[in-house]
């Protein structure tokens, strides 16, 4: 599926993506009210590989953008949600009463944007109040996107799970900065951004090893994944299903297809019928 | 080191040229930049200020290139500030270029969106029949007239001159002027980039008339590489997929011409 933060705010852009070859697309993650995010530059493409990014979770805001959607029939939408406080997306989650929303992913690790994202990650209290509320407000699937922030992020994977959380997308950006050497400043505006891509794939296998060894939980693995066989060692560390972002800028949405038909080719080479059975499978050996 | 087109190259400005009280072009040195393709833009990072998207100008010198800017918001006014020996970060080039026909061709820009075009003109061969129309406010704001007569000289060629006011050239808009040269000309090309507004009905004229025709397209971009998704017009990337989009593909766009997205996203009209 497509990973939040990538592409996502138009429904006909989400359709082309779905029809590219991605199973679902989480869209950007949306705040109660519209935000602008930080100037320009707000990202930057390291030298070998992958991105630091401060966009600022720039957004339409939850009721623009339920709007926009609300003739969707046939794209699995999973909507992702950035707040405060359980009010806050009690009353996003509102908004979307009337769309057609496979699940809702909460950012819990945005790492650039105070007092959302991982400062809320990092609190596991607020994580299960907010967890708790978005719960109560809906019947479609519940998501939690953790981050490495300053908790240890099995404890937030923990808290989320004990207030009834449905599956654990893991992992957001991590933390990073770039500066230029010949003007000698940071290049972000934000200074402080999010590094994504490549770069960050071991660090998200890891995690999601971790958490499939600890917990009875699914998980989606997000992280640098730009290859079948990147994909393929997510599903094999527990990961049920993947995200793609970073790569896009790379590879654009063929990288859907040429995953799909990867991960088809290793499994009939393997004589595996189904994902199912490839899934923390790395974990017995 | 081998260049990596997405990092930013750090420029030195080296050469400032008036072209109107508002606009202004920036020469530098680089041979990446001076041998894009017409269409193609880069990201300009204003070191403490912002960062743009930017058609490629051309430069009359070899190995340099040019951005021509208009000051309007904090962003491009901080651009239009740089002066001689202020550095600049380029990345890069990016986008599609057009697609160059042969024969009669129609060239028809706006302001600073005559910077595609004037790269377009240095593509084309010299038994092409060129006739540029651009349009400008008032006189104060034309710019471009002489070096596209200049570019054209072995071509035969003509530049017409629109302003709103009438203070120079032909009164009106362009694309009144292209409206009667569509109906007595077949045209093999046009191309037009500037105001939507203009380009919408530019689009609109040529194919009416069946004619190619094809726009630069302008968004508000953050990566210019196809991850953010802030330059999306329908289901089209502006960054990715264009910034060039031909007549057919434009004319089924349902927010070409009547919307743009601001930046938090949101659906503006023009």
């Amino acid at each position: 599926m497509l990973a939040s933060g990538i592409l996502g705010i138009s429904l006909d852009v989400f359709k082309r993506i779905h029809q590219s070859g991605a199973g679902a697309v989480v869209t950007k993650s949306l705040s109660k009210e519209p935000w602008e995010g930080y100037p320009n530059p707000t990202i930057f493409s390291v030298k070998g590989g992958g991105w630091i990014n401060a966009v600022g979770l720039s957004n339409p805001g939850a009721t623009n953008f339920a709007k926009m959607i609300s003739q969707n029939k046939d794209v699995p939408i999973i909507v992702s949600l950035v707040g405060s406080v359980g009010e806050d997306f009690e009353f996003m989650v509102s908004q979307f009463e009337n769309c057609k929303v496979v699940a809702y992913e909460l950012n819990l690790s945005c790492p650039h944007v105070a007092k959302v994202g991982l400062e809320v990650g990092d609190d596991p209290e607020l994580v299960k109040k907010i967890v708790k509320t978005v719960k109560k407000s809906t019947d479609v699937p519940v998501i939690a996107k953790v981050g490495l922030g300053t908790t240890h992020y099995l404890n937030t994977v923990g808290a989320c799970i004990d207030s009834g959380i449905d599956a654990i997308t893991a992992i957001n950006t991590l933390r990073a900065m770039a500066i230029d050497v010949e003007t000698q400043r940071p290049i972000l505006s934000n200074k402080i951004g999010g590094l994504s891509g490549t770069p960050i794939k071991p660090v998200a296998l890891r995690c999601v090893f971790e958490i499939s060894s600890k917990y009875d939980i699914p998980i989606i693995g997000c992280g640098g994944i730009s290859t079948w066989e990147d994909a393929v060692e997510f599903f094999l560390a527990g990961a049920s299903a993947i995200q793609i972002g970073s790569a896009i800028g790379d590879n654009w949405l063929e990288i859907f297809n040429e995953i799909n038909v990867g991960i088809e080719k290793y499994m009939e080479r393997k004589g595996i019928t189904k994902i199912e059975e490839m899934i923390g499978r790395a974990k017995k050996s | 080191m081998q260049r990596n087109h997405n990092h930013p190259t750090i420029c030195t400005i080296e050469k400032v040229i008036d072209e109107t009280p508002t606009v202004r072009t920036l020469i530098f040195s680089d041979d990446v930049m001076s041998n894009v393709l017409p269409g193609q833009f880069a990201m300009v990072w204003i070191p403490g200020i912002n960062e743009l998207p930017m058609s490629v100008m051309i430069s009359q010198d070899k190995g340099k290139a040019a951005f021509t800017v208009r000051r309007h918001g904090p962003a491009s006014t901080g651009l239009y500030n740089i002066g001689p020996g202020q550095q600049i970060g380029v990345r890069g080039p990016y986008g599609n270029s057009f697609d160059i026909k042969s024969g009669k061709l129609l060239l028809v820009g706006g302001g600073t969106g005559l910077v595609p075009l004037m790269r377009l003109i240095t593509h084309l061969k010299p038994t092409d029949n060129v006739t540029v129309v651009m349009g400008a406010k008032t006189k104060d704001e034309v710019f471009f007239e002489d070096l596209a007569n200049h570019l054209l000289q072995k071509n035969n060629h003509k530049v017409i001159v629109t302003t709103d006011d009438g203070s120079y050239g032909t009164k009106g808009f362009v694309t009144d002027i292209v409206e009667k040269l569509c109906k007595e000309v077949k045209f093999d090309g046009i191309y037009t980039c500037g105001p939507e507004k203009m380009m919408y009905k530019t689009v609109q004229i040529a194919n009416s008339n069946n004619l190619f025709v094809q726009a630069s397209l302008e968004r508000m971009m953050k990566c210019g590489v196809g991850i953010c998704g802030s330059c999306c017009v329908g289901e089209n990337l502006v960054c990715k997929d264009g910034t060039i989009f031909d007549g057919n593909c434009l004319s089924s766009n349902p927010e070409f011409g009547h919307f743009y997205r601001n930046k938090a996203g949101i659906l503006e009209n023009y």
